[in-house]
């Protein structure tokens, strides 16, 4: 922990951290990447869409001595319809049947508990119209609109558009990421993974939110000064909320962790699996996009800005200038500089030792007489 | 202010050491220090209160949903009527929750709750233990009612595969005795629901000139030349005709299909079920509509002594209707005296009329009790201008209920232990306070679900649990953010109450604006979203506004609180503050750096 403790420590005064903007392009890369995979998974496998979004019924029975091929037997006798059947980790059976009518699964219910021998009033039925599931589906895409369109305005207002827009790609990177792995694995889609799909948009953009609230302090007066441009103040700004980030992905990520384990370990299947699922992924993904997309591209959009350009000028004008002059007149501030720099190309990792050193010298380069 | 990033290796910020010198001077703490014993002692009085009130309204466990308490849930989406495209409002959904509820609870469901959900949704949820097949017969019939003069009529044999013969309507003798006479109490004037579906009266209007004209035949041709004579002339009439001949009203299949997809403005054929027998009919356009009903019940007629009626009274317009096909029908011989009251197409009632009737009327026969309720049900629903469709059907035993509730909480214990142990790993001392934090939480959570049970019609269903244990991440960030930020004061060399000030109402911002952001996709939901989203949603919004009111009103006096501890403040290698292992800056070099930041504004 102590180690941990000096580490967010050292990443808090900026003596190591890693170039997170500086190495946006190979992020951007494996981001690209991984969507265009999400994305041609979707195409190409599609989504395994549960029942709840076809039509159908699903059984739950209690402990049943019937095996599952048995099982299906039995179901498809009693629907005429091909029947997929789950043991579940209390030894029941879970056996979906698609495309039967509501009207109809009171029968095939009935014939199941005679085939099953189990008593009809014991299995758990859950019957849903073809039109339902797609209800939830378009609600759940309505809402993801405006949610969208509602985060944006607020994060305009409350930071500025450019890190609204920022995290808008990060959502939508996260949420492509989910619906990706989801297509790929062949994990069911249910109004479970719907809603923790849904959840994922809240929670995606507080990391989000968190890292920017640090970047939009430490970038108030950016332009009153010289000495840094907007990527390093930027990459300050994650790597110094860097502890925190993962802090917070931990403790969010832990009790999903319970959920899944209890959802899948216990229940076998069902909505707590569903949710906490989807939930972990999006998580995972939104942990990762804060830091290494979001805040990256609110940089990139910010450089591009006249007045951000101008500053880069000026900063990288005065370090040239500091450079040339630094060896005669200050040595000490010369190295001082090289230290901020590598922030622009390389990752600054200054080891502990320089650390007593480095800040001499980050205090004496001030007073220097530079100006 | 200066530039504040200045966090290069060694440059302190520039305002924090002149705060750090300052602010003691400013007697801020001073104030902060009067506040968290308040704040502390507000929020307790608050838990105390909400808590006594719980107990006081004698709900002390929340409400649960059908999937953890066991039951079935059963929704219903409704549908507009083809022409008539905006019947789905408020007034008519409620309606037919009102409907619906009667319905339900008319069958001796006491629990039984029917609530509207989003603008199209009605969910009926029936706890366990009571019939939920006949409720969902109750409540799954979707109502098409209508009044239909009758043209003939034959009770089905058990083997008879109907006698193509078409002067049926003599057969109709073994008929029930239903009849419909002028109600005893006064007529009825157009009632408030003749402005609510203004518009669909004047539809009926439209539809009814219809029937009067084409009912004419019926009345005029008598019993069996019309239906032979007209066969002759009109396709239609000979396809209905072979239809009712065809027509098996002891095959449950033929009967499901007779008179399918009929129009309103159109004869059709239909069964019946009338004292155990089926029998078939040949009814004419309908003549009244269920939407012309505006009042229906069954009464226990004390004055005749005849038993259980049903008396119904209509609007206006199908006052009008009413009258003109009773006074119609009145002239006719039996059976084309009576109408049939065709509900989705099967005759649930054929009274005969013995003369005009207008604005009320009342089916009288051998009723029983439960033949007359159900027969008021049935016109009272006919009065809606909705269809509705079984979306979802869930039926949870109570076992799984159970079950399901366990692992719910199980979940929820692990998920809440995983996280106070990295909490305690992590922050060590400061743990306590998350902790403490989190336990007045999961308080307050409870509590409040507890309370809104009974106030809103709250119910914890499963992915409201899920909700709940997902905001324990949500909260604990919270604590982390705070926690962080005071870290990062001691790191820069401060003394832990300054830090704890300086660090709160940065915090705080970034608290709020990301529990705003979270808050913000949990409105969204529950407004937008139907089923089980919303009840997910509802949690997570109720505890992320739970989170803002724990972190302002108890964690930050408590973390006030707890700087004043040596334990704390003099920053024990335990307590999570240790500026040492937070490798916060020597005190002397701080002095020294403060010259930094002057340097920086004159840039």
């Amino acid at each position: 922990m102590s180690k941990l403790g000096t580490l967010g420590a050292r990443l808090h005064r900026g003596e190591i951290g890693y170039d997170f903007v500086g190495k946006r392009k190979i992020w951007y890369g494996i981001s690209i990447l991984i969507t265009i995979t999400a994305i041609l998974g979707l195409t190409v496998r599609g989504l395994n869409m549960g029942i709840e979004f076809q039509g159908g019924a699903v059984f739950t029975t209690g402990k049943s001595s019937v095996s599952v091929s048995q099982a299906e037997t039995f179901a498809r006798e009693a629907s005429g319809h091909d029947a997929v059947v789950q043991k579940l980790g209390n030894g029941g059976l879970r056996v979906q049947i698609a495309g039967i009518d509501t009207g109809k699964s009171d029968a095939i219910k009935d014939k199941l508990a005679a085939d099953l021998k189990v008593n009809s009033e014991q299995i758990n039925a859950d019957l849903v119209g073809p039109s339902w599931g797609d209800q939830i589906a378009n609600k759940a895409w309505e809402g993801l609109a405006i949610f969208m369109v509602l985060v944006v305005i607020y994060l305009a207002i409350a930071f500025e558009w450019r890190m609204a827009i920022a995290a808008l790609v990060a959502l939508i990177h996260d949420i492509t990421i989910t619906v990706g792995i989801y297509a790929l694995v062949g994990f069911e889609v249910t109004p479970g993974t719907v809603i923790g799909l849904l959840t994922i948009l809240g929670y995606s953009l507080y990391d989000t939110v968190v890292v920017f609230d640090s970047l939009k302090e430490q970038t108030k007066d950016i332009t009153k000064q010289t000495r840094w441009t907007y990527s390093d103040v930027a990459d300050r700004s994650i790597n110094s909320t860097l502890v925190r980030s993962i802090n917070t992905t931990v403790v969010a990520l832990l009790p999903v962790a319970g959920l899944l384990f209890i959802g899948g370990g216990v229940l076998g299947a069902g909505t707590l699996n569903d949710i906490s699922l989807s939930l972990f992924v999006g998580l995972a993904a939104g942990a990762y996009s804060s830091i290494f997309i979001a805040t990256p591209l609110v940089a990139d959009l910010k450089e591009r800005e006249p007045q951000m350009k101008a500053l880069r000028k000026r900063v990288l004008a005065k370090r040239a200038q500091a450079a040339a002059q630094g060896e005669s007149l200050e040595p000490r501030g010369n190295e001082s500089y090289e230290d901020d720099e590598p922030d622009d190309v390389t990752p600054a990792v200054v080891g502990p030792r320089n650390q007593p050193a480095s800040r001499t010298r980050g205090r004496g380069r001030p007073s220097g007489k530079r100006r | 202010m200066a530039w504040p990033f200045t966090r290069s290796p060694g440059a302190g910020r520039p305002e924090r050491e002149y705060e750090k010198v300052a602010a003691p001077k400013k007697g801020r703490s001073a104030s902060a220090q009067s506040r968290p014993g308040r704040s502390l002692a507000l929020i307790l009085i608050a838990i105390a209160a909400l808590t006594g009130g719980m107990f006081a309204s004698g709900h002390t466990t929340p409400r649960l949903g059908i999937d953890l308490a066991g039951g079935t849930s059963i929704t219903l989406t409704a549908k507009n009527e083809p022409g008539q495209p905006n019947a789905i409002n408020k007034t008519n959904m409620n309606t037919a929750v009102d409907i619906m509820n009667r319905r339900v609870n008319g069958l001796g469901v006491s629990e039984a709750e029917v609530q509207t959900q989003g603008s199209d949704n009605i969910i009926v949820n029936i706890p366990k233990g009571t019939n939920s097949k006949q409720a969902r017969d109750q409540v799954g019939t979707t109502a098409k009612l209508y009044f239909r003069p009758v043209i003939a009529t034959e009770v089905t044999a058990a083997e008879a595969t109907g006698t193509p013969s078409p002067s049926a309507s003599s057969s109709a003798s073994g008929k029930s005795t239903d009849k419909a006479t002028p109600s005893s109490s006064s007529s009825v004037t157009p009632s408030a629901s003749a402005t609510t579906q203004g518009r669909v009266v004047t539809d009926a209007l439209k539809a009814g000139s219809s029937p009067s004209a084409s009912s004419t035949p019926s009345s005029s041709a008598s019993s069996s030349a019309a239906p032979s004579a007209s066969a002759s002339v009109d396709p239609a009439t000979a396809k209905l005709q072979s239809e009712y001949a065809a027509l098996n009203c002891a095959d449950p299949a033929a009967r499901a299909k007779a008179g399918a997809g009929a129009k309103s403005t159109e004869p059709t054929v239909a069964c019946g079920n009338s004292s155990g027998q089926w029998q078939k009919y040949v009814l004419g356009p309908a003549a009244v509509s269920g939407t012309d009903i505006s009042k229906a019940a069954a009464v226990f007629d004390t004055q005749n002594a005849s038993g259980w009626k049903v008396t119904m009274d209509f609007t206006s317009g199908g006052s009008k209707k009413f009258a003109a096909i009773t006074g119609k029908l009145a002239q006719n011989q039996r059976p084309q005296n009576q109408f049939a009251v065709v509900l989705d197409g099967e005759v649930v009632s054929d009274p005969s009329v013995g003369q005009e009737l207008s604005g009320s009327a009342e089916i009288s026969g051998s009723f029983t009790q439960t033949e007359a309720q159900d027969l008021a049900n049935m016109l009272k629903y006919g009065a809606l201008p909705l269809t509705f469709k079984e979306s979802s059907v869930t039926t949870v035993t109570a076992a799984l209920g159970g079950e399901q509730l366990h692992a719910g909480l199980i979940a929820g214990a692990i998920g809440l232990a995983l996280v106070i142990i990295y909490l305690v790993l992590y922050y060590r001392g400061l743990s306590v306070i998350a902790i403490a934090s989190l336990g007045v939480s999961a308080i307050l959570t409870y509590v409040l679900m507890a309370l809104l049970g009974p106030a809103i019609g709250f119910a914890l269903n499963l992915p409201a649990v899920c909700g709940a244990i997902v905001a324990i991440g949500i909260t604990a960030d919270s604590f982390i953010v705070f926690f962080e930020r005071i870290r990062d004061e001691i790191r820069e060399g401060r003394s832990l109450r300054p830090a704890v000030e300086r660090a709160w109402p940065r915090a705080r911002r970034t608290i709020l604006v990301s529990d705003f952001v979270s808050f913000l996709a949990a409105a969204v939901l529950f407004i937008v979203t139907v089923g089980k989203v919303q009840g997910f949603a509802f949690t997570l919004g109720l505890t992320t506004v739970l989170d803002v009111v724990v972190v302002f009103f108890f964690t930050k006096p408590l973390m006030t609180l707890m700087a004043r501890r040596k334990f704390f403040a003099e920053g024990h290698s335990w307590s999570g503050l240790d500026p040492k292992r937070l490798g916060a800056k020597p005190p002397l070099r701080r002095t020294r750096r403060a010259s930094a930041p002057v340097d920086t504004k004159e840039a």
